[in-house]
């Protein structure tokens, strides 16, 4: 093989290299791009839900959230609270409220517990459950002890938060 | 925990997410494979004009590990990072080559490089990746394994010095010989302590984080607490002893200095750590003969009567040389003379491949390696469960720690150590290890980036807008300046009850605040 085919084929095999490094780093550098827009949309969905959070609970999942095909509720909401505004789509599974990062939906909540109350469905219904909570779970006015029926749009009150389902 | 299919119709609400179809991993994983299989025809080219026998199985290979992997992800972990498989294949391919060429050199003191079995072990590693990506559907079910890892890897330390299985090497007691087979249990150690450290520190991370007196501004934990830390000091320092490996020594007591500041952001672990290990170290060296024949040749590996010694500096004076005549470009696959370093195939790899692509070469391996490990990192900083945060932070910088120990001991940063250069160095056990921690580094940035049904912390459920899912507490994610998730993560711990983030696969009531009644 000739001196010159070598050298080009020995730079050539660097170039390699580094094409493959570069890639990768435009792989990542489109990730963070990714994430920056949807932080950025994020932060406008914040400015733009503030006022309307005031008159009622904002549905922060607009239109995104498929409605459920029978009928009942389809999303969590916290309506009151630090996470005001904050909604999740409802699935089969209990979900589990507090401030314990393995919880579904974690509470920013200094008058939760770690574990506080979960939400379930059965047959046709959701509950409400206290997990021991220290300062427990209300349904407007009463202390939940046990199962009890969640119907949707009332406001079960967790610490200083009170989450509602919504259809 | 997520709302899934076998949910009862009515109440099925999934998020519609399309799954990535990974047309990224698959390009890397292309260039990877023209990387690795332009080596292996470079190396034959060179050394005997044609190309290397056994060419077309060990390329095979190569892009049958990366096809498979690539399926197994596309099918079990189709949201994991796409940068990691890509990398690893050329890592893994960039060792291949070199062992081949140094095989092909035909020198005598090479007759220990072995390429076939090194690409057998590469196979029988991603095998076993692959397998542990297709059954382990969610890492947070090692947590249940903490203590039994703890007890796995004391064990897995300790082999080496039962009489009968255990071998000394070139005066390192780290081998294990059953059966014909010889392995190094301290590579599999590092991952089962890592899901110990993990575990351990994510249930008992608030005691070592809030209790304790602040000097200096440096909040000092209390000394009854310290009791792990010095268990593994006192464990790393009897590896220092008695096998006589630097390197291990170092590379689990990093790890747990790098867990303890990850779980509980006190730098003063970090002091502490540096403190005690420079303590260790120092008295090592003062007692231990073969620890100061270490620092010797370190410190004057030039000097006439420690280069002809035995065991003195002319391997690392070697590679130096080695490194030297590579240059900037190096001399080409093939073209220099890497195998006069002795251990060129395993411990000093990364002087072969100095010599033969040069300065160029090796920080584009050094940028793969950082790539492998920033992956790994920002996977812990996604990852929304404290287990899985300090699980992949701890195999990201155990991975990072391993890579500096061997480059810094290579070119005389630091004492030269017997750690291998991860997917390149020669040896069975260095690689199934490392490709283990693959796998869970993949299988836990598949569930960092798998975009939840259900929305974190403060957070809005993605309802399929978002690329990535919503993070806990990285940097500025945390709207309205609250405080992040979890300690692991960036931002500063709120002082707060002792229940806060204690252990979460409980489903016992845990007690709550202390702050007395509903508002």
């Amino acid at each position: 093989m000739s001196e010159l085919t070598f050298t080009l084929l020995r730079l050539g095999y660097l170039v390699l290299l580094w094409v493959f490094v570069l890639s990768a780093v435009a792989v990542l550098r489109r990730d963070l791009a990714a994430r920056a827009a949807d932080r950025a949309e994020r932060r406008r969905g914040d400015d733009g839900g503030a006022p309307a959070r005031k008159a009622g609970p904002t549905p922060a999942t607009p239109a995104s959230s498929p409605p459920a095909r029978g009928g009942g509720p389809t999303r969590l909401v916290v309506t009151a609270g630090p996470l005001t505004g904050t909604s999740l789509p409802l699935g089969g599974s209990s979900i589990l409220i507090g401030r314990s990062p393995a919880c579904t939906l974690v509470l920013d909540d200094d008058y939760s517990s770690s574990r506080h109350a979960r939400i379930y469905p059965q047959g046709d219904q959701w509950y409400v459950e206290d997990l021991g909570s220290t300062n427990g779970t209300f349904l407007g006015d009463q202390p939940v002890t046990g199962a009890t029926p969640l119907p949707p749009g009332v406001g079960v009150q967790i610490g200083r938060s009170v989450v509602e389902l919504q259809g | 925990m997520s709302a899934v299919a076998e949910a009862p119709a009515g109440r099925t609400v999934e998020p519609h997410q399309r799954r990535p179809i990974r047309l990224a991993e698959l390009f890397l994983l292309v260039l990877a494979l023209a990387a690795g299989t332009g080596a292996f025809a470079m190396v034959g080219r060179a050394t005997t004009g044609a190309l290397p026998e056994g060419f077309w199985l060990a390329s095979g290979m190569l892009a049958g590990v990366a096809l498979v992997g690539h399926v197994v992800l596309r099918i079990r972990a189709p949201w994991a990072d796409q940068v990691i498989l890509p990398a690893v294949v050329l890592l893994n391919g960039l060792g291949l080559a070199t062992i081949l060429r140094l095989e092909l050199s035909g020198a005598r003191n090479m007759a220990g490089a072995d390429a076939t079995s090194n690409a057998v072990y590469s196979l029988l590693g991603a095998l076993v990746a692959f397998a542990v990506l297709w059954f382990l559907r969610d890492h947070r079910s090692l947590r249940r394994f903490t203590y039994t890892a703890m007890i796995v890897g004391l064990v897995l330390v300790m082999l080496p010095l039962l009489p009968g299985i255990g071998q000394e090497i070139n005066g390192a007691r780290i081998w294990v010989r059953v059966a014909g087979m010889s392995m190094q249990p301290a590579e599999f150690a590092k991952i089962a302590f890592a899901v110990f450290f993990a575990g351990y520190l994510v249930t008992n991370r608030d005691t070592l984080t809030l209790a304790g007196k602040k000097i200096l501004g440096l909040q000092l934990p209390r000394v009854r607490d310290l009791g792990p830390i010095l268990i593994v000091w006192v464990a790393s320092l009897g590896v220092l002893v008695f096998e006589r490996d630097l390197g291990t020594s170092l590379l689990f007591f990093g790890l747990f200095v790098a867990l303890l500041y990850l779980a509980t952001e006190r730098f003063s672990w970090v002091l502490i750590g540096l403190a005690l290990f420079g303590a260790g170290a120092f008295f090592a060296a003062t007692l231990f003969p073969h620890v100061s024949a270490r620092m010797d040749v370190w410190l004057n590996p030039f000097d006439e009567a420690l280069y002809d010694r035995t065991g003195g500096s002319f391997q690392i004076v070697q590679g130096l040389f080695a490194l030297g005549a590579g240059g900037l470009f190096g001399a080409g696959w093939g073209e220099g003379y890497p195998h006069r370093v002795p251990y060129a195939y395993s411990d000093f790899i990364y002087t072969s491949v100095g010599e033969e692509l040069g300065l160029t070469g090796l920080l584009a391996l050094l940028l793969v390696y950082l790539l492998v490990v920033q992956r790994g990192l920002r996977t812990a900083l996604a990852v929304r469960d404290g287990f899985g945060k300090l699980l992949a932070g701890g195999l990201a910088f155990v991975m990072a720690l391993q890579v500096f120990v061997v480059v810094g001991g290579i070119t005389r940063l630091i004492p030269l150590t017997g750690l291998t250069l991860p997917f390149m160095a020669q040896g069975g056990s260095s690689l199934l290890a490392n490709w283990l921690v693959v796998a869970l580094l993949l299988r836990i940035s598949d569930s960092a980036r798998r975009p939840s049904a259900l929305p974190v912390r403060g957070q809005v459920a993605p309802g399929g807008a978002s690329h990535e899912p919503v993070v806990v507490g990285t940097d500025d994610a945390a709207p309205a300046g609250r405080p992040a998730g979890t300690p692991a993560s960036g931002t500063p711990l709120p002082r707060r009850s002792p229940a806060y983030g204690g252990p979460t696969e409980v489903i016992e009531p845990q007690p709550g605040t202390p702050r007395g009644e509903r508002p």
